[in-house]
């Protein structure tokens, strides 16, 4: 979906970029509480790395409130350790200064808690949790406090490899790829969070069995993304997407170039790239330019050739079911020429794309009399017609069709797990 | 091994501090970290030179890990009738009470203030402390739980390095050949940052040695250790790999590049390694398709895109991610992502010619 460049478009983006950020520095800096006074000493810091090096398992390490200076990543290799602050606003690490590591904190362990606190300004990922199981990041709020720029750290909280993971209660600003990025995981839950102004909100990416349920996602380029990527051991499926709050996502877009979100036009709600099993309901979705829902297959990033991708890799979307969700305005300016070009061919000037956009790739050899077996199909309800793009046909006849979306899918089953348990 | 009293080890230190010319003796200490780098005995000052105990092996690697241009001098030291396992393609097996050291040095500029430039490649295993400036030495040692990681800083006096847990930032200048001047900040890992590179599985965690293997180690070092009964089980000099200098210009382009990228990334960028993640093979291992980088797009790159779309685009260094993030000294976006501060301009100047070099292309795409 990258429309190709043009010098008139860059200004345009440029200048939207600019508003944008105005009105996001000011939105944040309303809504961020003043902080602790900031000062340079670093002497807390050799005291919590000495604490993370000889953490036992069933420790809890207490974070006092404060504005903590970091110059360097910090590091956990201990199983069953809770990092544990005074709340989201009294605690706050900062790594504005930061000299060394890719991310604030990395952690290599199972049965990890981190809650309370925050973790600002980190030069790379703000939270990666590498490899682990039954992982809790709770209250816990990570913010660039510039607001988006393509400098920023690509992710926020971001357990890749990990199995039984819960995110809640978070809120996280300003990542330049994903503000939570689940990769690469199973038995995931992501819940009452808070997600804004980041590339992306939220990211599901070659995981199995997620649910993301009752957060805010607002502000961002693209509010919710379920994604396979290729060139990885494991594709994804089986994500819920429901009862979620999607709104305003119309951020242009400050990913670098090269990255998978790079390619999500501004203005999108929810996408689906190359991902099977992927359930929607039940979601408020308001006022996201380009569509509330699209559904795309890897094509559509601008990747796929046979240099690039690893044989068997799947690069569409199968089984996904869109139905019971609420929508309201957007679609009326979608980002980048060809969408821009598209809607208004196919909507007219004043006319507003319809909430669900498919890009129109189905593999052909699972076809059935040019359709997709029931168990594989794209089946939308009460999202009216959706605007099938024709990708496979070079865009050349886009249409608007009910008919082959009437389908019904069993629901997913919720995520067996219990993390109160 | 006899326990020995508190008196003798300080005996021992306070003999090494005034230059006394007795050497110590190695000690193994199986619980305790001790404060000072002096205790472990492996390495001791002797009228302003460093000088190496007794059965302590000096080694070097061909090609090595970049660290911000600093020299290192490694030192590999078994208990006394103890001898390590040879392997083709894992590191050695030791015994417990192995130790290990890699002291990370610096020419003295005479300009001082931070002031350091590149040292000459090591040429005896001792080093003389009116050249070179002593900045921190890392300890691996094999303790019955396994192996475990030590960083002592050196002091300014240059009499004695203390243990430093949570690692350090100094701040340096490199003086260049050409008398520029550039500043970094030399970071000392902490314990657990050694597991960025020395727990080569991610799953198990466990630490490990990295240069100890045999691709990485000359032939006549390998047979020296052989001879003096340290290392059992060597294979004939021709069933050996062949270890390659990254320098060596007599040596094709493309096996030179492949040691550098071993050396330097492979530690994470294995199959089973904290970058699995990423699905980016550099060790040994790879093959030089998607899994090494070739037209592969990036799975969680971020910004250490630069902007570019593919880990290596044949012919085209500069729209490759590999060199970007090689060539990037920014926390958030270089590689590798502890370890160094500065840009390695030789390295990345063998990459550039490598890439240069490689036929093909990624097909037709918009950039």
């Amino acid at each position: 979906m990258s429309p190709p460049e043009c010098d008139r478009c860059a200004q345009v983006r440029t200048w939207q970029s600019v508003v944008v950020t105005f009105v996001a520095a000011l939105a944040l800096g309303a809504c961020t509480p003043t902080p602790p006074a900031a000062t340079t000493d670093l002497s807390y810091q050799s005291k919590l790395i000495e604490q993370l090096i000889d953490a036992k398992p069933g420790q809890v390490i207490e974070i006092p409130a404060g504005r903590h200076v970091f110059d360097r990543s910090l590091t956990l290799r201990t199983d069953d350790v809770t990092l544990r602050g005074a709340g989201m606003d009294k605690t706050v690490l900062t790594f504005a200064g930061q000299k060394s590591g890719a991310e604030g904190l990395l952690v290599n362990a199972s049965g990890f808690t981190l809650e309370n606190l925050a973790i600002e300004d980190t030069k790379g990922d703000a939270v990666k949790i590498n490899e682990g199981e039954r992982i809790t990041l709770r209250s816990v709020r990570v913010e660039w406090t510039g607001g988006p720029k393509t400098t920023n750290g690509a992710y926020g909280l971001y357990p890749v490899r990990t199995r039984q993971v819960l995110i809640e209660d978070c809120v996280v600003r300003g990542a330049s790829d994903a503000g939570i990025y689940v990769g690469q995981s199973t038995d995931i839950i992501v819940r009452r969070n808070r997600v804004e102004y980041n590339v992306a909100g939220i990211e599901i990416e070659n995981s199995r069995r997620a649910d993301v349920y009752d957060n805010e996602v607002a502000r961002n380029t693209g509010g919710v993304l379920v994604f396979n990527m290729p060139n990885l051991p494991e594709a994804g499926a089986g994500t819920r997407v429901f009862n979620n709050r999607i709104y305003d996502n119309n951020t242009a877009n400050f990913a670098a170039k090269g990255t998978a979100v790079a390619s999500v036009p501004a203005g999108s709600g929810i996408v689906i790239n190359a991902n099977d099993q992927v359930e929607i309901f039940d979601n408020t979705l308001r006022d996201n330019a380009t569509a509330h829902i699209i559904i795309s297959s890897y094509f559509s990033t601008g990747y796929m050739n046979s240099y690039s991708v690893a044989p068997g890799f799947d690069p569409y979307p199968e089984a996904i079911h869109v139905h019971s969700n609420r929508y309201t305005g957007g679609g009326d300016s979608p980002d980048g020429l060809d969408l821009k070009a598209l809607k208004l061919a196919m909507m007219g000037l004043s006319g507003r794309f319809p909430p669900v956009l498919w890009d129109g790739y189905a593999d052909p050899k699972k076809l059935v009399n040019g359709r997709l077996p029931a168990e594989r199909a794209l089946c939308i309800r009460d999202a009216g017609a959706v605007l099938n793009a024709d990708g496979p046909g070079n865009y050349r006849n886009p249409i608007l069709d009910e008919k082959s979306f009437r389908c019904e899918l069993p629901p997913l089953a919720a995520v067996a797990w219990d993390p109160a348990g | 091994m006899k326990p020995r009293g508190w008196g003798f080890l300080c005996i021992v230190a306070l003999f090494s501090l005034l230059g006394c010319h007795r050497a110590p003796t190695p000690q193994f200490h199986a619980q305790v970290n001790p404060e000072q780098l002096s205790d472990w005995g492996i390495l001791h000052l002797d009228d302003g030179t460093l000088k190496l105990a007794e059965g302590v092996q000096a080694y070097q690697l061909p090609t090595p890990l970049f660290s911000d241009y600093a020299q290192k001098l490694r030192t590999v030291w078994l208990p006394p009738g103890e001898a390590a396992r040879y392997s083709s393609t894992s590191v050695f097996e030791f015994p417990v009470g192995t130790v290990i050291s890699k002291t990370f040095y610096y020419r003295r500029d005479a300009s001082q203030g931070g002031r350091v430039q590149e040292a000459p490649a090591l040429s005896a295993a001792t080093l003389d402390l009116r050249a070179v400036r002593l900045i921190e030495t890392r300890l691996l040692v094999l303790r019955p739980g396994g192996w475990v990681a030590l960083p002592y800083v050196w002091n300014e006096a240059q009499t004695e390095a203390r243990l430093t847990r949570a690692g350090a930032t100094l701040d340096l200048i490199r003086v260049k050949a050409d008398g520029g001047e550039v500043p970094f900040a030399y970071m000392v890992p902490d314990s657990n940052q050694c597991a960025g590179c020395h727990a080569p599985n991610i799953k198990a965690g466990a630490l490990q040695p990295i240069g100890l293997k045999a691709r990485h180690l000359p032939a006549e070092q390998l047979q020296a250790w052989s001879a003096a009964g340290v290392l059992r089980g060597l294979p004939a000099v021709t069933a050996l790999p062949r270890t390659v200098d990254w320098t060596d210009e007599s040596i094709e382009l493309g096996v030179r590049a492949r040691a550098y990228l071993d050396i330097n990334c492979g530690h994470c960028h294995n199959r089973s390694g904290p970058a699995d993640t990423s699905g980016l093979v550099l060790d040994a291992s790879a093959v030089p398709d998607v899994s090494m980088g070739v037209c592969k797009p990036p799975v969680a790159a971020g910004q250490g895109t630069g902007n570019r779309r593919f880990g290596i685009v044949p012919g085209r260094p500069d729209e490759s991610i590999l060199l970007y993030r090689m060539e990037s000294t920014d926390p958030g976006a270089m590689m590798p992502e502890l370890g160094r501060h500065l840009a390695h301009d030789e390295g990345n100047a063998l990459m550039r010619r490598w890439i240069s070099a490689l036929s093909g292309s990624c097909g037709n795409h918009r950039s």
